[in-house]
């Protein structure tokens, strides 16, 4: 099943998340405190590797492995880009977790981030059923 | 190199890793790396609703729902097969969420904080609950997380991702340096 790739490459994703410590409300805290490198190298060296691939995929036309050309169109910008980034702003530095994290902490034990989970679905919900009144 | 399976990778290991996720799924799925759409994708799964929001074919983003069961089971790996880490977090954080009556900085989340025990308490609620809340609000508001917008994006030089990252650092600044310290007390 052509699934099961990314099942592996989430795997993987997993284990970095855990083994570089981003998982950890206390890293968290060290980045909002400006108190150690840690976060912003992990970000920033991540953000590097990716902006030099997508460059050489540009510059030499990579295709994707099925043949098809890599889409790389850029998110849109709305009225919610920046306040919807503030709101999970506030989420991020409460539950010391983004979303990857929050899925990784559940897989290594700690079960009640499972209810932080489900409290971002519930946020999910409540942001599509208000979609039409929010601005856009 | 067994030490390295079992000790914490330092920055300059973790983060190339993860830019490295933008190519891999790019070229081998023709996908952009994102998490939390996923969250998105399971509503529409489960969840009977009008909503105009999740009317779409979800199984077309399948992908992405085996991608964080992936992250659940690298997390459960890293756990089961890895030691158990002591993460060394800066002193001034260490004596900062002191003062403000966090005492257990071990592990990777406090426990006085995040435990079954507290979640039905105020604190717990606020951390747990409504801070899960905003993220799932906050991420599809944006349309996009840490990873969809802080690597994803930032790697793909859109100034919309940029926003976003700063509206993620406004958000996080406010609760850590104004709101923390009345939350705890």
């Amino acid at each position: 099943m052509k699934n099961i790739k990314f099942l592996v490459f989430g795997i993987v994703f997993g284990i970095i998340l855990i083994k570089s410590q981003v998982v950890s409300w206390f890293r968290i805290q060290e980045m909002f405190r400006f108190q150690a490198f840690h976060m912003y190298g992990i970000i920033g060296s991540a953000v590097v590797v990716g902006a030099i691939s997508i460059f050489i995929i540009k510059k030499l036309n990579v295709k994707a492995s099925d043949g098809s050309d890599i889409n790389l169109k850029p998110k849109p910008f709305t009225k919610g880009t920046l306040t919807g980034g503030i709101i999970f702003g506030l989420g991020w530095a409460l539950t010391g977790a983004c979303p990857g994290p929050l899925y990784a902490l559940i897989g290594s034990g700690y079960s009640v981030i499972l209810v932080a989970l489900l409290s971002a679905l519930a946020g999910t919900l409540v942001y599509g059923l208000l979609r039409k009144r929010l601005p856009h | 190199m067994l030490d390295f399976i079992y000790e914490p990778w330092p920055w300059y290991i973790s983060g190339p890793l993860i830019g490295l996720m933008v190519p891999l799924l790019l070229v081998f799925g023709n996908k952009q790396f994102g998490i939390s759409s996923s969250l998105r994708h399971m509503c529409a799964a489960v969840i009977p609703t009008k909503a105009e929001f999740f009317k779409y074919n979800w199984k077309d983003h399948r992908w992405n729902l085996f991608f964080v069961a992936g992250v659940i089971l690298g997390g459960l790996l890293a756990s089961f097969f890895f030691s158990e880490e002591e993460i060394i977090i800066s002193s001034a954080t260490v004596a900062d969420l002191r003062a403000i009556g966090i005492a257990d900085v071990d592990g990777m989340l406090p426990r006085s904080i995040f435990s079954w025990e507290n979640l039905l308490s105020l604190k717990g609620f606020i951390f747990i609950i409504l801070g899960g809340f905003l993220v799932g609000f906050g991420t599809r508001y944006a349309n996009g997380c840490t990873s969809g917008h802080a690597i994803m994006g930032l790697s793909n030089l859109s100034w919309v991702s940029l926003v976003a990252v700063v509206g993620f650092f406004i958000g996080g600044l406010v609760v850590t340096h104004f709101l923390l310290p009345i939350l705890i007390n």
